[in-house]
């Protein structure tokens, strides 16, 4: 093949013949040792054809280091031994839950597991939360095509499943005035070429009246009114709630280790929970979906883990900023980069949140920060607001993206595994698009299932889910009747975002809430204010205990190993028989 | 609908002594604390060496307030636990307070407001701690109620950062709890404690204090497994090459406290970026009139006598302006007094009338620690109006001085500025 010879010496030029490339059937495998990542990351870019549907898979060695080990559930049972699902979800993300969801629309016994210790743990737990329009994207990607729709899809979902967004918009300004007949053309070929139909240009005059927030040196800009704020991880849970409600069963702490395949299909899953056997597996398993699809014998594109640093500011700072702004400087580096350089934008709880950065890294779950990190989007973001201000940031996060080096998501089947699909390479806009493709996804796999049996829609789906009370959003009227009705909700335990015991005890009575102290904190928000949850702490763990019936000692932070208390001090516990 | 002429809100310290000497002064009190019991975060200090001011003795911090509580109870004051204010706004006639309790949400008009809202601790993240988000990093406070109230032992093997009170208390506390502790780091070149503190829970228990020294980093993905410590430049910026990881199963902060103000700012009461608590004249005043400051969230004292003496003075003053049919003015067009050149911070910034004879109590801490000084207080022409000689002066110590503003011949709104000037020799 021409264009493999024409790549090989490339890659032998670059790496002097370290590297190998094969074409196989739609996929080029690179095999060889390089000696850092950053050359692994160049080698497999470099491999990137122009055929969308033929990836790259990455076999090359590091030299010198360990396969880096996956973190895994130290539970281990039999709870899942012998259960026959139609569909098997691996993966309690954005991804896995909007089709769970949307498959319990169908009358079809659905097992989604996740190896977290709750849903949204991974990078849909770890974004901003912008829900985007798509204006960096071009027609012809299937995250061009999800995006458009997913975005449109979000009001009526949101109010479905009564989780808080709003269409605050964006505005990505430009300082270099010479630039403004370039972006004005780019806005309406987004516009009227790609289906960004909120796209206009504005001057500055419009900037001043309608962002007065941002920085002086933006001349102009594209805005979009479409995009919107999410909370990530309470929609993600939301999904997951309402598909439990409709009869789809939810594992969390269950790791997938291995499958057996016969024919093509994969007839066995193994867990440490069990053994599962699926008429059909959904890969929507993240950063590890390439290693899912090796299970299954199926693996035809990689991931490589990119991290991106998101700060939180306090409530207090919340006025500093009304739309998802950025300021963009044209150069060579905003050309090649695989992020839209991050934003500063207001969060649904009133915060004010900065970033992301991207940086590529080695390993999947590398949730640490760095302080180069912050710096960066702090110094970016602060010229686009200048009135953010470092001494608001009250906590800061690390997620890791998924993406395949074709920087498209993978929606198909297997190509050697018939009865897998492959939810894959699921990074931003995967938050915004996901409602739109686990729609498709949903619809395929129902399709496939009709083959061999009959597959409808019940008619009893109810795709309204109820979240927990916000009492401090309540006028005085509407709180006095809740609190007449059940007084725990005029006892605030979280005084910095005024959450009552009666909101907490609703979290750990809702559909499916692990009685830990991060997931109490994803659904109610204890914590999650300027104190980080140092006074409240205590209070939520002698909540969870009390409502368990079990022990402080027993309550844990997330996983079963985040031990947060040993057990009575010398002097003996008075609340505490254990 | 209830009413009162001083609503004080918080249960501490501060709040007990400001509702008892409110009380004293013959105004209608109402308390509103949101915890179960009054007392404040005295409840879990179960260490000694609280009253010695006051009392001459050193009583443990329930102990201590419990002879307020016992006060407060003598004099019958209305008090409302497990109660938690949710607004508070100001009207032509006083504030309203908006309550929420179990028994349902409630409106408290006042006619003058005590803020006694203590303070919170400084988070890992606000100190720039990075790494990973294990369980097992908790602040000194947080380790105290596990320890002390619940019965529970947060740690078995753990790192201090931050040499403040509370931290060298925990680190004796977790030491008597069998608990190991590795040592407390300190950013800064001296202690940010008190003196009796580092001798009476690191000296006495052989813990090591490393100045010049911070977390960097926090390792572990589900409990905490180790932190990096590294040493720190002039600039409290960590060196390069010093970074040395400390196996442990818990960090410990004691990075200082940030007075609660968040109720104040509801009023839009002006606060100082330098104590981080608002802006007060003698009276304890803020620059909103009617409403008043103390204890911890006016500024963080060093001892717990300070704070119930700011409550005394704050209640005082509450209830002489409830009882006044026009309230005095805010001290902002009075004289001012700012901490100048070697002054952390000085409380009150303004003094309403100095024409007035009569003791104001002044606290200030020393931006340094310094040896023999001058502390000065100089008129806007740089007039030096008051003068006190110190042996030394240290940070963590916090100075009080009792000033009759009347015979220093001020002029009425005097811009004064305190200053400390090292004497050699």
């Amino acid at each position: 093949m021409r264009s493999g010879k024409r790549l090989q010496k490339k890659l032998d030029k670059a790496f002097d013949g370290a590297v190998h490339a094969a074409y196989e059937d739609g996929l080029i495998r690179l095999t060889g040792t390089l000696s850092s990542w950053d050359q692994i990351l160049k080698a497999c870019r470099m491999a990137v054809s122009g055929d969308r549907t033929v990836h790259v898979v990455n076999d090359i060695l590091l030299d010198g280091a360990e396969p880096l080990p996956v973190r895994v559930p130290s539970l281990s049972d039999k709870a899942l031994d012998g259960e026959t699902p139609d569909v098997l979800i691996i993966g309690g993300g954005i991804s896995g839950c909007a089709i769970a969801r949307e498959l319990s629309r169908y009358d079809l016994s659905i097992l989604l597991v996740d190896k977290e210790a709750d849903f949204a743990l991974q990078a849909s737990g770890r974004n901003d939360g912008e829900v985007h329009v798509g204006v960096d994207l071009s027609k012809g990607s299937l995250k061009q095509k999800y995006v458009l729709l997913g975005n449109r899809m979000y009001g009526a979902l949101c109010k479905e499943l009564d989780v808080p967004f709003r269409r605050t918009g964006q505005v990505a300004a430009f300082t270099q005035v010479p630039l403004a007949p370039v972006i004005f053309l780019y806005v309406q070929w987004r516009r009227f070429h790609d289906g960004c139909t909120d796209a206009r240009f504005r001057g500055k005059k419009w900037l001043e009246q309608n962002v007065p927030e941002l920085d002086a040196s933006a001349r102009f800009a594209m805005v979009n009114e479409l995009a919107g704020i999410v909370s990530p991880y309470e929609l993600t849970i939301a999904m997951a709630e309402n598909a439990a409600q409709n009869g789809a069963k939810l594992s969390l702490n269950t790791y997938v280790s291995g499958m057996k395949t016969e024919d093509g299909r994969i007839t066995e899953v193994y867990t440490n929970r069990g053994t599962v056997r699926p008429d059909i597996v959904i890969n929507a398993a993240g950063v590890f979906a390439d290693d899912v699809a090796e299970l299954a014998g199926d693996r035809f594109y990689s991931i490589h883990p990119r991290r991106g640093t998101d700060i939180l500011q306090d409530v207090k700072s919340g006025h500093i900023v009304n739309k998802i702004d950025s300021i963009m400087t044209v150069n060579k580096a905003m050309l090649t980069s695989h992020t839209k350089g991050g934003g500063i934008m207001p969060t649904v709880h009133g915060n004010v949140l900065l970033g992301p950065d991207a940086v590529e890294c080695r390993e999947k779950e590398d949730y640490a920060t760095y302080p180069e990190s912050i710096r960066n989007v702090y110094e970016k973001q602060k010229r686009t607001v200048p009135k953010a201000d470092p001494r608001d940031i009250i906590t800061y996060f690390t997620g890791v993206r998924a993406p395949t080096f074709e920087e498209d998501f993978v929606l198909e089947w297997g190509r050697k595994c018939r009865n897998l699909y492959h939810v894959g390479g699921i990074q931003s806009p995967g938050l915004t698009s996901a409602p739109a493709f686990a729609a498709d996804v949903a619809a395929a796999v129902a399709e496939r299932l009709s083959e061999t049996k009959p597959v409808v829609k019940k008619p009893d789906f109810d795709p309204y889910r109820r979240g927990i009370p916000h009492l401090r959003d309540m006028t005085p009227e509407e709180r006095a009747a809740k609190i007449a009705e059940n007084p725990d909700y005029g006892v605030i335990i979280c005084r910095c975002e005024e959450i009552s015991k009666g909101e907490i005890l609703d979290a750990l009575n809702s559909p499916y809430c692990p009685p830990t102290v991060d997931a109490v904190k994803k659904r109610v928000r204890p914590g999650m204010g300027r104190c980080q949850g140092g006074f409240c702490s205590p209070l939520v763990i002698q909540i969870i205990a009390e409502h368990e019936g079990i022990p402080l000692s027993d309550v844990r932070k997330s996983s079963a190993e985040s031990v947060l208390l040993y057990g009575p001090s010398k002097g003996g516990a008075p609340h505490d028989e254990d | 609908m209830t009413k009162t002429d001083v609503l004080v809100i918080g249960g501490g310290p501060a709040g007990l002594a400001a509702a008892i000497a409110a009380n004293d002064a013959g105004a209608d009190v109402l308390l509103i604390e949101r915890e179960a019991r009054l007392g404040g975060i005295l409840k879990q200090c179960i260490h000694d060496g609280f009253g010695m001011v006051r009392f001459g003795e050193k009583l443990s911090g329930p102990e201590y307030a419990e002879r307020f509580m016992d006060d407060f109870a003598a004099r019958g004051i209305a008090a409302r636990l497990l109660t938690f204010v949710t607004e508070l706004k100001e009207t032509p006639d006083g504030f309203t307070a908006t309550v929420v309790s179990r028994d349902g949400v409630d409106t408290i008009k006042t006619k003058s407001i005590v803020l006694a809202t203590g303070c919170r601790e400084r988070t890992a993240k606000q100190v720039s701690i990075h790494g990973t988000r294990p369980a097992g990093v908790f602040t000194a406070g947080t380790a105290q109620h596990f320890i002390n109230l619940l019965g529970q032992m947060p740690a078995k093997r753990c790192v201090i950062l931050g040499s403040g009170d509370i931290g060298l208390i925990m680190a004796r506390r977790l030491t008597l709890e069998g608990a190991e502790v590795l040592g407390v780091y300190e950013v800064k070149p001296t202690p940010s404690g008190l003196t009796r503190n580092i001798h009476q829970c690191l000296h006495d228990y052989d813990i090591p204090l490393h100045l010049s020294h911070t977390v960097t980093r926090v390792f572990g993905h589900d409990r905490l497994t180790g932190v990096e410590v590294a040493e720190v430049d002039g600039r409290m910026q960590p060196i390069p090459g010093t970074e040395q990881r400390l196996d442990c199963d818990a960090l410990i902060l004691s990075v200082g406290l940030i007075p609660e103000n968040e109720l104040a700012e509801r009023l839009h009461v002006p606060l100082d970026p330098k104590t981080k608590g608002p802006l007060c004249n003698e009276d304890l005043m803020t620059d909103v009139p009617g409403v008043f400051s103390c204890g911890n969230a006016l500024h963080v004292n060093d001892l717990v006598d300070y704070v119930s003496e700011s409550g005394e003075t704050a209640g005082r003053g509450a209830a002489a302006y409830a009882k006044a049919s026009a309230g005095k003015g805010p001290g902002a067009a009075g004289t001012t007094l700012s901490a100048g050149d070697g002054v952390l911070y000085i409380v009150p910034q303004r003094i309403h009338d100095t024409a007035k004879a009569g003791k104001t109590t002044v606290y200030f801490r020393s931006r340094d620690a310094v040896e023999k000084s001058k502390f000065l207080i100089k008129d806007s022409t740089g007039t030096v109006v008051f003068e006190k000689i110190y042996p030394f002066l240290r940070p963590p110590e916090m100075e009080r001085l009792e000033l009759d503003f009347s015979g220093l011949g001020l002029s009425a709104g005097t811009a004064l500025t305190a200053v400390i000037e090292e004497v050699s020799g």
